[in-house]
């Protein structure tokens, strides 16, 4: 096996000098009823060819871009990758790297951390950011928790209905063994959370909203976050599309506490599903209640700048069962990609195609609508719309699946109550032909 | 003293600066296709300033990226015996499967028609770590080694639960990994410390005095962070069962145990795996990893949903399972790490994984055997995949471990895991993993040799050290004390 060094001679040699007939002798304290019998049962070993041809074969049962165009984002969404990326991340020694222990010789991992903490906290308008967190839904789970360590005694969170499914499981998977109580807020007919009821809730501790929410539909943080801060509580607001703070107002403006989301757009393939990024900020008091890693400036002994880890006393390997998180990881590489990108684009340039996104997403809209079509909630949305045809669209989208497009996800299995309603994502890989063709099917 | 040769040596490093400290106004690196539909106008009140990023161009970036790599030490570059990490060499086939355009554009959200490839990737993986570890549930949600331990207590906290019980309390021995009780306290469990023996292993009356009712069981890590195999498991097991607890085994250290034991004979209940140590998939300076967890027939029904299932000859996501825990994971994991790891699979085979384990366990067998008469031992016992010396004559020459560690790295190695476990003083944990060849581990024992012979004749080498890395030591409690957190 070319990844196993060791010769039958040199194996011989260094059983010699440990005092071991064989390799077997080398589990000596492995006692008989612990042992596993007989050879795992897996397959035969493939050779790099074979495993090549392998996967071209499960890669061939695949229904995927760019073959298929898929107007769907819900979380995972579908951006141009600049080569720069792949050529720069795969330099091994970024990627064979471990956790930067020993800052002298992981300055690499170390200044691009801190870079992407400050593309993220400038992004997200907070005062700082963390070295992330394993995805955009675990990232709100700890926000939530984050949220109910600074209420102390309060015990109460409160989410709106309108952030993405999948992370509203997460949240309830977090908080089930534990004796806070999770609400859920409902939205309203403009497709933004209802947060009348704030007031009459007691011990509420934090408000989560996404923004743009799952429907696409842009919150009004501003008018949301004094709302919730004048029923006693912690804003927080995530995102699944950080893309769209290159157009709008930022979280931090809008006078967010905690704000967090999945950064995957930011030059991360779908990989159905992962790795993505947890990208999470805060203002700069809560800093010390904060999960995850940190990195930080500093002087070597010569006065030169150097970065290392830092704040760790917040962290399980210090404080144990005290620590603000049990996370000892960060989504590492998934940073440095994130901030590849966002440098690639710069200031200007992400503003470009933020506005060209959002002019894809305007202009899908206003077609539909001219063929009869309604927009579920006519408040204003970035990159996803929901979509009521008003007749069964099934036909149509049969019809498109054939000529290569997947036209959208049935929100049925989400909000039963809107089942047959569609969720559409258009970003800058939408070219206008197949908008049209979209179009063109709805009767 | 005889010269020794080493690998590290001084060479051009080129300095850069931070993001923001370079560019222009006006620069661009990156394309953006071109608008080919009506500008629209989003209404002013949700209009921002667009984030303060530089512009830089393309040739900017790369020169920036290209630069901060070489500040950096990989497995790549040479040998990185981190105890308790397993820094095995990263097989380059694995990043090209995953790079895979099929795979790398497939939409989580999907009907299950339109994955098939990705649902088998799932659905066979999940059956070799069954295989592997003789645990027949799998969920390849968790994304990390914490993450899969947090999902194991809420595992333990549903079963309870199921049994009308809520149990306050978990063991945790004094030799487990740090993570440990913080992902017990998020599930309300309070950690009681349990005591390894003279010998570094649990001791079984210890556990049995410990254990009542009111624990929820036991977190083994087994191989231990002393790199010994806990032999008592098995009874530890049966006293944690017989009083209606679980047993979580922290799978970090099994590529020292792969074809060796039975997870499940051991009486382990709950498992989780790092696919970025043993199935060799690249640590990315701190991740993205992949965390597995691995569960007994009987509590399988409370793993995080969905899982892949196969029916005749198509695979679906199965998402019945009214006892789940729920998810833990947006979609479905590090999905992109996992292919790695079942590339990695796929390469070995049975014979090659225990091949692995074997190899693994007799390279640090054999440093132990070299650099015992060096270093002290912290337990002159049969050690698994690591090997833990402590500090005391180091001490005598008033050095340090941290001033060793940084020493190698002078000598171009990246140091061992130090100062861990806690239970050693001044720790030094050796992990060579099965992937060094034999020179490269002697010479590696040649180096801590002269170092500790340097100890003594010119102990200012090692407070001195690093010297030809891109920085010196740096001021930690400076960064701590009056935190620059961003720019």
């Amino acid at each position: 096996m070319r990844y196993l060094p060791h010769t039958d001679e040199e194996i011989k040699e260094m059983l010699e000098v440990v005092g071991r007939k064989s390799l077997d002798e080398l589990f000596c304290s492995v006692p008989d009823d612990c042992r596993y019998e007989g050879d795992i049962p897996l397959p035969l070993p493939l050779n790099e060819w074979a495993l090549k041809e392998h996967m071209s074969e499960l890669a061939d049962s695949m229904t995927v871009t760019p073959k298929f165009k898929i107007l769907i984002g819900a979380g995972s969404n579908h951006h141009h990758i600049p080569a720069t990326i792949g050529a720069l991340i795969s330099r091994s020694e970024f990627l064979t790297a471990y956790t930067p222990y020993q800052p002298e010789v992981a300055q690499g991992t170390l200044q691009g951390i801190f870079e992407y903490q400050t593309y993220t906290a400038r992004l997200l308008g907070m005062d700082v950011a963390n070295a992330s967190i394993y995805d955009g839904a675990s990232a709100l789970a700890e926000a939530l928790l984050m949220g109910l360590r600074i209420g102390r005694k309060k015990k109460t969170v409160a989410i709106s209905t309108a952030i993405h499914p999948h992370y509203r499981e997460v949240v309830k998977t977090y908080l089930e063994p534990t004796e806070y109580t999770l609400l859920e807020l409902p939205f309203g007919e403009d497709g933004r959370t209802d947060l009348s009821g704030l007031k009459e809730i007691k011990g509420l501790a934090a408000v989560a909203l996404q923004s743009p929410n799952f429907f696409g539909v842009i919150e009004d943080l501003e008018t949301a976050s004094s709302a919730i801060h004048d029923a006693g509580a912690l804003a927080i607001s995530c995102f699944t599309e950080p893309l769209a703070f290159g157009l709008l107002k930022n979280p931090g403006s809008c006078g967010i506490d905690i704000c967090c989301g999945e950064g995957q757009s930011f030059g991360m393939t779908r990989s159905f599903g992962g790795p993505g990024l947890g990208m999470f900020g805060c203002k700069e008091k809560y800093t010390r209640n904060m999960p995850g890693r940190l990195v930080g400036e500093t002087t070597d002994i010569d006065g030169k700048r150097g970065f290392v880890l830092t704040l760790a006393t917040r962290e399980q390997h210090i404080r144990r069962e005290k620590a603000t998180s049990n996370i000892c990881s960060n989504q590492g590489i998934c940073t440095l990609i994130a901030t590849m990108y966002m440098s690639s684009l710069g200031g200007s340039g992400i503003r470009e195609l933020a506005q060209l996104n959002y002019n894809k997403t305007e202009y899908f809209k206003s077609e539909l609508i001219k063929k009869g079509a309604d927009i579920l909630f006519d408040s204003p949305t970035f990159n996803e719309f929901v979509v009521d045809f008003k007749h069964d669209f099934l036909p149509a989208y049969e019809r498109l699946q054939e000529k290569g497009i997947i036209a959208g996800l049935d929100l049925g299995r989400f909000y039963p109550s809107f089942a047959g309603k569609y969720l559409f994502c258009a970003t800058e890989t939408a070219a206008k032909e197949d908008i049209d063709a979209v179009v063109k099917e709805v009767l | 003293m005889t010269k020794i040769k080493t690998p590290g040596i001084s060479g051009l490093i080129l300095d850069e600066p931070l993001l923001w400290e370079k560019g222009k106004k006006g620069r661009r690196g990156m394309s953006i296709p071109v608008n080919d539909v009506p500008e629209a106008v989003l209404e002013e009140t949700l209009q921002g300033q667009g984030p303060d990023f530089p512009d830089l161009s393309e040739v900017d970036v790369v020169r920036h990226y290209t630069r901060l790599s070489q500040w950096n030490f990989g497995v790549d570059t040479g040998m990185y015996p981190l105890g308790s990490c397993t820094m095995k060499y990263n097989p380059k086939i694995n990043e090209t499967m995953a790079a895979t355009p099929e795979i790398t554009s497939a939409h989580p959200m999907l009907d299950d028609e339109y994955s098939q490839g990705t649902l088998k990737i799932m659905y066979d993986l999940q059956h070799y770590l069954a295989a592997i570890t003789g645990l027949p549930g799998v969920s390849l949600q968790p994304a990390a080694g914490a993450h899969g331990e947090l999902t194991g207590m809420l595992i333990f906290a549903a079963y309870h639960k199921s049994h009308g019980s809520k149990r306050t309390k978990i063991l945790i021995p004094d030799t487990a990994h740090g993570t440990n009780p913080a992902s017990a306290a998020l599930c309300g469990y309070k950690p009681v410390p349990v005591k390894s023996d003279s010998n570094g292993i649990l001791n079984i009356q210890t556990v049995a005095e410990l254990m009542d009712e009111e624990c929820a069981g036991i977190m083994i890590t087994n191989p231990n962070t002393l790199g010994l195999f806990e032999t008592n498991i098995r009874k530890i097991a049966d006293i944690v069962h017989s009083k209606g607890g679980l047993v979580y085994g922290d799978g970090a250290n099994m590529n020292a145990v792969m074809g060796i034991i039975d997870a499940e004979k051991c009486g382990v209940d709950v498992m989780h795996l790092n696919l970025h140590k043993t199935f060799s998939t690249p640590h990315g300076g701190g991740g993205p990893g992949a965390g597995p967890v691995c569960v007994t027939e009987e509590l399988t029904k409370f793993l995080p949903t969905p899982l892949a299932v196969k029916d005749g000859s198509s695979y679906r996501l199965k998402y019945d399972y009214p006892d789940s825990i729920g998810r833990v994971h947006g979609f479905h994991g590090n999905f992109g790490v996992l292919v790695r790891a079942y590339s990695y699979i796929l390469s070995m085979g049975a014979d090659n994984l225990k091949k692995v384990s074997q190899l693994a366990v007799l390279s640090a067998a054999y440093i132990k055997e070299q650099l015992k008469g060096t270093l002290p031992l912290a337990f002159n016992r049969p050690c698994m995949h690591e090997c833990v010396f402590s500090d005391k004559l180091l001490h005598d020459d008033g050095v340090s471990t941290l001033d060793l560690a940084k020493r190698l790295i002078d000598n171009g190695y990246h140091p061992p895991t130090i100062y861990f476990p806690l239970v050693v003083p001044g720790a030094i944990m050796i992990e060579p993993t099965e992937t060094e060849c034999k020179e490269d581990i002697d010479q590696f024992i040649g180096v801590i040799k002269k170092i500790v012979q340097e100890a003594k004749e010119n102990p200012e080498l090692l407070h001195q050290a690093p010297t030809i890395a891109k920085v010196r030591r740096l001021d930690e409690t400076k960064a701590a004390r009056n935190p620059c957190l961003r720019g």
